[in-house]
């Protein structure tokens, strides 16, 4: 196939190197970056180097110097970048969420002193830290248990080839942990979204795992189909289009996303899964007109939510999107389609409030006949990137904490506020070379299944990228995605350090030397014949 | 501390987030501008080390330098399914064939999986057919030796054509 041939032809240009010099530099590099953040902080604030530098910055030097190691000693021609972008960008996310822990903490003694209620979820960067640990543990564990061996039977290794004999199990395993979120009694509502799990004192998100399985799982399945679905099929001008009984596997996909759209109302998740399969699709099949037919059926899917009259919240969710201003700090559409403010300052809130109502926005609401919603925290978000401009305030010099969960869903937010559009251009830069290095493991890659895995895995976090870093700045309708290494929560840095312990490894398998056969060396085989 | 160190501090930190930025890409230039840099870097990396000759009848160095100015240093189709691609000629020996794992994988119909070699020996580049079913022609000449291109003269795989260009 020429899918095989291009890798071929990439790879015989470029001389096979292990770049650990480079890979450690890099890595140097980020530690400094990752150190003078946390020094910028504590400069603007107190005027001094802060202790957070020597116990979060010192703590990630040692896990990154111990992942480093573990790289160097089992894949030793892994891409140089993957390690140290990864590194960085946990670097930055811990010394932002060091800064709103300063400042949010402080405000919750306060608060507690006077006795007023305040908001229970705020930063906490020692469990960011403990995270961090386990997710780079799981990184070294995970590039352990995939360890280039020669052996066949060597005990406890999982070459990412192996996945490929239990596609359908792992399938399965995906659409479990996708599910176990709406299971009563484990599954949680944490900020209005179901998709939690608790596991004795931890809440754990499947979903984020959930993506890697999936990714293993249309890998497999289109190793198998690809063949089928990229030649048969019609020529209508430009474009061949598929058969009609290849269009299976798309619609089912499709009705999935749709049950999330419509179970969960949330429109990014929805599109991160068909995203994935289609642009995976696209891969496997060099087929553009997979991609037209996606966008067509996602088109379709997002016109009929939003004409289904059970679907009033999706509906508001464009609309708050569209025009947030009436909606800061309650609004009410009403079903003509008109917008009435039910903020803290209009009467009819404070009619509610009189009436004793303990959400008088809501039951305000609720009085007028519409569906009630808050567009503060993405007005805010918004107007902290306005605050931030070109160059940003500084780091420790904004007041990033003023969005509500500004260390997760909005940490982008607040990066936007103190490093300025220079520092998120930089951000995003970091993410697309993440991206770069995947596809690149994935054109050099050998084998058809690993391909389509390091390319689906890149897209993953293209397009989580995209879905969150998209909502928070109002150039998609927001979702409540992490944003990778940067976000606070276990479960994301989890996933994203295995993820990326899955490319580092599959990299070492596309750059390193193809074995020589004997007769290359000048060898001669001796065949005994009778 | 005064509001203009600050401001150099705020500043600062862009440059090093924007230089960590600047030597990733730096490290992956090859990538982005083609094998030239990467064949330095790769000459580079391996001039301390003494090199290992790969097998014994062979000069373990290219043309390249023996030939001065001359010598062709790189491989391009001509004509056939994979025209346009150009290979860097190395000191590495460049397979041909329908094999995955062939240097330069071609889809012709008349190839073998392991069709033929082309190699440096003593400043020349020298074509060797690997016991094909079609055959390998330098020129008109069917290859049943391995014999040296001379330069200009086009090396014909079933529908293909390769010459080795300076």
């Amino acid at each position: 196939m020429t899918m095989t041939s291009l890798g071929e032809q990439i790879r015989a240009r470029i001389p096979y190197q292990r770049r650990n010099a480079a890979s450690l530099a890099l890595l140097a590099f980020a530690m400094i970056l990752t150190l003078s953040a946390f020094a910028e902080v504590g400069l603007a604030r107190d005027g001094t180097i802060p202790s957070g530098l020597f116990v979060y910055g010192g703590g990630l030097v040692i896990l990154a110097v111990v992942a480093y190691v573990v790289q160097l000693k089992f894949a030793s021609y892994a891409d140089p970048l993957l390690l140290p972008l990864a590194v960085a960008l946990n670097g930055l996310g811990l010394a932002m969420i060091y800064r709103l822990d300063l400042d949010t903490s402080r405000d919750r003694k306060v608060a507690e002193m006077a006795g007023k209620h305040f908001l229970k979820d705020a930063a906490d960067v020692p469990s960011q830290l403990m995270w961090t640990f386990v997710g780079i543990g799981l990184f070294v564990a995970a590039i352990l248990l995939m360890r280039d061996t020669n052996r066949p039977d060597a005990p406890l290794s999982f070459t990412p080839k192996k996945a490929q004999r239990y596609t359908y199990i792992i399938g399965l395993t995906a659409i479990v942990l996708l599910l176990l979120p709406i299971v009563p009694g484990i599954g949680a509502s944490i900020n209005g979204a179901r998709v939690w799990i608790h596991i004795g004192p931890f809440s754990v998100q499947p979903g984020e795992f959930a993506k890697l399985f999936l990714v293993v799982f249309f890998a497999g399945y289109l190793v198998n189909k690809r063949q089928a679905m990229s030649l048969i099929g019609k020529k209508v001008g430009p474009m061949s289009l598929p058969r009609a009984r290849d269009l299976g596997p798309i619609l089912v996909i499709w009705f999935f996303s749709l049950g999330v759209l419509f179970m969960q109302k949330d429109l990014g998740t929805a599109l991160l899964y068909f995203g994935l399969f289609v642009s995976m699709l696209y891969i496997a099949t060099q087929r553009v007109s997979w991609v037209v037919i996606g966008l067509g059926l996602l088109a379709v899917g997002v016109f009929v939510a939003t004409q289904l009259p059970f679907m009033g919240h999706v509906n508001q969710r464009i609309d708050i999107w569209q025009n947030p201003t009436p909606y800061y700090d309650g609004g009410c559409l009403l079903d003509s389609g008109k917008v009435v403010p039910v903020n803290p300052n209009t009467d009819l809130f404070k009619a509610a409030k009189a009436a004793g109502s303990s959400f008088p926005g809501q039951s305000a609401c609720i009085k007028l006949g519409g569906e009630y919603s808050d567009s503060a925290q993405l007005m805010k978000g918004m107007f902290a990137l306005g605050e931030g401009g070109v160059l940003g305030t500084g780091l420790g010099q904004g007041q990033p904490w003023q969005t509500p969960l500004s260390f997760s869903d909005f940490i982008f937010d607040s990066m936007g506020e103190e490093l300025g559009l220079t520092g998120l251009m930089a951000l995003l830069l970091i993410y697309a070379l993440i991206v770069q290095r995947g596809m690149k493991t994935a054109v050099a890659a050998r084998d058809p299944f690993l391909k389509l895995f390091a390319g689906g895995v890149s897209f993953v976090v293209a397009l989580q990228v995209f879905v969150i870093v998209g909502g928070v700045t109002k150039l998609i309708p927001l979702t409540g995605l992490t944003t990778p290494f940067l976000s606070q929560g276990g479960s994301s840095l989890m996933a994203n350090w295995i993820l990326i312990a899955i490319l580092v490894r599959m990299s070492h398998d596309a750059r390193k030397p193809a074995p020589q056969s004997i007769q290359d060396e000048g060898m001669t085989q001796i065949v005994s014949t009778r | 501390m005064s509001e203009f160190t600050l401001t150099l501090i705020k500043l600062a930190f862009l440059a090093v987030l924007w230089l960590f930025v600047i030597a990733a890409v730096g490290v992956i230039r090859a990538d982005l501008f083609g094998s030239k840099a990467a064949a330095r870097a790769a000459e580079r990396a391996a001039a301390p080390r003494p090199q290992k000759p790969p097998r014994a009848p062979k000069a373990p160095r290219a043309p390249r330098g023996a030939a001065g100015g001359n010598a062709p240093t790189k491989l391009v189709v001509v004509q056939g399914e994979r025209a346009g691609t150009v290979i860097d000629l190395t000191d590495v020996p460049v397979t041909i064939g329908r094999a995955h794992d062939a240097t330069l994988v071609l889809t012709d119909d008349y190839a073998s999986s392991r069709h033929a070699r082309i190699y440096a020996q003593n400043g020349q580049w020298i074509v060797e057919d690997l016991g094909s079913t079609n055959g390998t022609y330098l020129g008109r000449t069917k290859v049943t030796r391995p014999m040296p291109i001379p330069p200009g003269v086009p090396v014909r795989i079933g529908k293909t054509v390769i010459e080795l260009r300076k």
